[in-house]
């Protein structure tokens, strides 16, 4: 009697396997946020030693337009300028083309074409930002010169080339939500006499919409991060810029022509870390900002 | 049977690792030189450690960019070897040069490029200068087309640059906030695709597509550079700790001698250490060599 | 305007944008291949790449591309799996999971040169791996995990809720749900997600230079020993990927030819990727087969 009572009490082996399972994940979603934890914290640290140790203060940091390293200006407001224009911009011409090539694909083409798509779009993720950049200086800086005058450097060149870099990854994140929109949906949809259209813009994009502004987040998040292809065609001359074709830098731009040059520890180095920081702290403003919009449409 | 298959093959493999493992164990073991730093000195410095493979193969060197500032302080922290740089450390912020020794491996001509459509091939040393302080901001005041330039600075604190302000900046100047490019590929490429652009670049990146100037009729050759009559030149050094490993040593004495100077380093187009009239310090005097 | 124009015009809007937006795209590969092709030859896909002097290959550089892949995939893809899969299944809805999730996406924008120097001061120097492969698959991993946690907690919370439900009442544990019922649904969301971030790995450069390095060191392939500092298979090896060399050659490069190595190698990227991507999908199709089996 007490053999079976022990053997009842005994974990069972699904309840073992479970303790497993839920081990294994959370030892995997520690170790990602204890990295997630380090590399943020790290970035703090090095990103503050500029306004610790070299005495620049944080205002003058943001608000001043002069940058030269080697004679102790730091001014990093024509770059952060810059890096939001350019990702609004490429981020505000790619959200609605890649909605539109979603929607055609999800709700209007036959399957064949999306299996046809579907490998395009992972084959232009992988092509190296140096392809992009290379084709941004020798296609689209020369037609741009043309079109408006002026060297072809800047705002609207990088604007363009990262266009083509996140439209992919928009895209396919884009499908992705859009195909998750239960089927029921549409029929429910079409059987109370609604058109085409009338199920996509009223039922389909209202259930994507979290789906769709993770997209934009990660695309823009991709444009805001670039630097070898943006460092190629936007000109790296840090001014504010007057126009979309006048050239200027954006802070990954010029954290990338300078990392290599100056020696850590300098105040020099230390303003390039900053500058990254200020990139961290605008892509967590956006994607807040981001997700009160979500939070506020969903109402 | 399918777990037997898999057992057996699971058992090969940790057991042909843990083989594979000790074989290694037993190798003499290699020594190691870590190269870190000028990005433009790289190739030149890879084509000379695979010639060294055939006179020292027991010696593994590994060649890393990451710009002369990385190298500088990656040296200095103890982090690598040798620190690559085309700067001089005492030019460098942050770099205490009397921790370090300086070994001059190569000499690297630099010159002014401009766009071949533009015509020009000639400017004087107050024209350029006027140029890169803003003083000058049309082709046609210089005696070119009517057109306006488009000034290619490059990346501040990189050794091209500081070389080229020594000379053609008067003490004080400042040049004009101008397009910045890092790198000696992506600057040729600019110039040869945007009309009225001018820049700079090393000897050794020359090429059909750019027109190379010449400076009050001085004409940019390696010979030049030997007298010091073209004054845009530059050392490329390869600094060491005070104390370091005798790999290193031999690998740098290697790189000096005058058979890998004559054959690689000239057949890359930098200029042999060796021709060499005058010498150069860390403020820019030069002076004939003793 | 009457519902039925308005939902011809809608859908001929969409369908012409999106048929522009497919021809930009077609015009662009075909470019780049256009561009690359008439420079691929056996001898440069065989041969080592040259310092200075034309006629150099590309053949390191491709394999270094593939195996990195391969080694990034293995340590990224049951790390993010594994999250993905409590973040889906086992995560409270509380601010601690809203903050995880935030900290995860902002790490997707930064600046792949910052992940590459973090990877240098902590993988490279603090952990003393080197310049190596392994020090690069791991700096990619941070690079790659927002987007892979992402897309497999897409992929499993699409799953409905009803297979779990008939999991859990024939008295499987939640774990086993996960694993048995779950995880097989999800795989070809999952393995979209894998090849995606791949593309990403294959494109890669700034965060290489400073982790894997940007030379490679003398290497054999017919050591099979992956302890030998000379095998191929050494994850401890400096190795240069092909996007690192395209970068390279474009800002550094020496050779004379050095468009035409860029152009080539391009054009052999996008080759091998759509070649990845083939084999993946029939890896993924067969595992799936044999797991619902």
């Amino acid at each position: 009697m007490d053999d079976l009572k022990k053997r009842l009490n005994q974990p069972s082996v699904e309840s073992r396997q479970e303790w497993v399972g839920k081990l294994i994940s959370y030892l995997a979603i520690i170790l990602i946020g204890g990295l997630v934890g380090t590399i943020l914290v790290f970035l703090t640290f090095k990103g503050v030693a500029l306004f610790k140790n070299n005495g620049v203060s944080v205002w003058h940091f943001l608000s001043s337009t002069d940058w030269q390293p080697s004679h102790h200006h730091y001014g990093a407001l024509p770059m952060i300028i810059t890096s939001f224009s350019v990702t609004v911009l490429s981020g505000i011409v790619a959200l609605p083309l890649a909605l539109v090539v979603s929607i055609a694909i999800t709700e209007m083409l036959p399957k064949k074409i999306y299996q046809f798509f579907q490998p395009l779009i992972e084959l232009l993720v992988g092509i190296p930002s140096v392809v992009y950049g290379y084709l941004g200086l020798t296609v689209i800086v020369p037609y741009l010169r043309q079109l408006f005058g002026g060297t072809g450097f800047g705002i609207l060149a990088a604007s363009c080339v990262l266009f083509l870099m996140i439209l992919p990854t928009m895209t396919s994140m884009t499908i992705d939500s859009l195909q998750a929109v239960p089927q029921k949906y549409r029929q429910a949809s079409a059987g109370l006499g609604a058109t085409r259209w009338q199920t996509i813009s009223r039922v389909i994009i209202p259930s994507a919409k979290s789906g769709i502004l993770t997209a934009m987040v990660f695309g823009m998040a991709r444009a805001f991060g670039e630097a070898l292809a943006v460092q190629m065609v936007i000109g790296n001359t840090t001014v504010i810029p007057k126009n979309l074709m006048e050239s200027s830098a954006t802070l990954t731009s010029v954290l990338t022509t300078g990392i290599g040059n100056t020696v850590m520890g300098t105040a020099s180095n230390n303003a390039l870390w900053s500058l990254a920081l200020i990139l961290l702290v605008m892509s967590l403003a956006f994607n807040l900002l981001m997700r009160l919009a979500s939070k506020k449409g969903a109402k | 049977m399918k777990r037997l298959v898999t057992g057996v093959i699971v058992a090969t493999i940790i057991v042909g690792l843990g083989v594979g493992w000790v074989s290694a164990q037993k190798q003499p073991p290699q020594e190691k030189v870590t190269i870190v730093g000028s990005t433009a000195l790289q190739p030149l410095t890879e084509a000379v450690v695979e010639s060294y493979r055939e006179v020292k193969p027991r010696t593994s060197i590994t060649v890393q960019g990451g710009g002369s500032g990385t190298g500088l302080s990656q040296v200095q922290a103890g982090a690598v070897n040798i620190g690559a740089a085309d700067i001089f450390a005492d030019q460098q912020d942050g770099i205490d040069e009397r921790k370090l020794t300086d070994h001059i491996v190569a000499v690297s001509g630099i010159v002014p490029i401009v766009n071949p459509q533009l015509g020009i091939d000639d400017l004087s040393l107050k024209q350029l200068r006027q140029i890169y302080t803003g003083k000058v901001t049309n082709w046609s005041q210089v005696g070119g087309p009517n057109l306006p330039i488009t000034v290619i600075n490059r990346a501040a604190g990189s050794g091209t640059r500081v070389a080229f302000e020594q000379v053609i900046l008067k003490k004080g100047e400042r040049s004009i906030n101008a397009q910045e490019q890092d790198s000696n590929g992506t600057v040729k490429e600019i110039v040869k695709n945007t009309p009225g652009s001018i820049s700079y670049i090393s000897f050794a990146y020359l090429n059909k597509h750019v027109q190379p100037l010449k400076i009050d009729g001085v004409k940019p050759t390696a010979r030049n550079v030997t007298t010091n009559r073209w004054q845009l030149w530059s050392y490329e050094h390869m600094y060491t700790q005070r104390k370091t490993t005798k790999a290193t040593r031999e690998f740098i004495n290697y790189m000096r001698t005058k058979k890998v100077q004559q054959t690689l380093v000239e057949d890359a187009n930098y200029i042999n250490i060796h021709d060499m009239k005058v010498q150069r310090t860390a403020n820019g005097e030069t002076r004939v060599k003793e | 305007m009457r519902p039925e124009r308005v939902d011809k015009i809608a859908t001929g809007v969409i369908l012409g944008l999106a048929g522009l937006v497919g021809l930009i795209i077609l015009s662009l590969l075909i470019y780049i291949l256009a561009m690359g092709i008439p420079h691929i030859s056996w001898h440069f896909l065989t041969t080592n790449a040259e310092s200075f002097t034309a006629g150099g290959g590309i053949r390191d550089q491709l394999f270094n591309s593939l195996y990195l892949v391969v080694l990034t995939l293995i340590v990224s893809v049951p790390l993010a799996l594994c999250a993905a899969i409590y973040l889906s299944e086992y995560a409270p809805q509380n601010r601690w999971t809203r903050m995880l999730r935030l900290a995860i996406e902002v790490l997707s924008s930064l600046p792949s040169v910052v992940v590459g120097l973090f990877g240098y001061l902590v993988f490279v120097l603090q952990f003393g791996l080197d310049f190596s492969l392994l020090a690069g698959a791991l700096a990619l991993t941070i690079l790659n995990l927002p987007i892979l946690t992402r897309s497999c907690e897409d992929a499993l919370r699409q799953v409905p809720y009803l297979q779990r439900q008939a999991g859990l009442g024939l008295g499987m544990s939640k774990w086993r749900v996960t694993t048995k019922i779950v995880l097989p649904a999800a795989l070809p969301g999952i393995i979209t997600g894998a090849i995606l971030s791949a593309g990403r790995i294959f494109g890669e450069a700034a965060a290489l230079i400073y982790t894997a390095g940007q030379s490679s060191s003398a290497i054999s392939y017919t050591d099979w020993n992956p302890f030998s500092p000379t095998s191929f298979l050494n994850p401890m090896r400096p190795a240069e990927t092909l996007a690192v060399h395209i970068w390279k050659v474009n800002s550094e490069g020496l050779v004379p030819d050095a468009r035409a190595v860029s152009n080539g190698s391009a054009a052999v990227l996008i080759i091998t990727i759509l070649l990845f991507n083939l084999v993946a999908r029939y890896v993924g199709h067969r595992i799936k087969q044999r797991l619902t089996k």
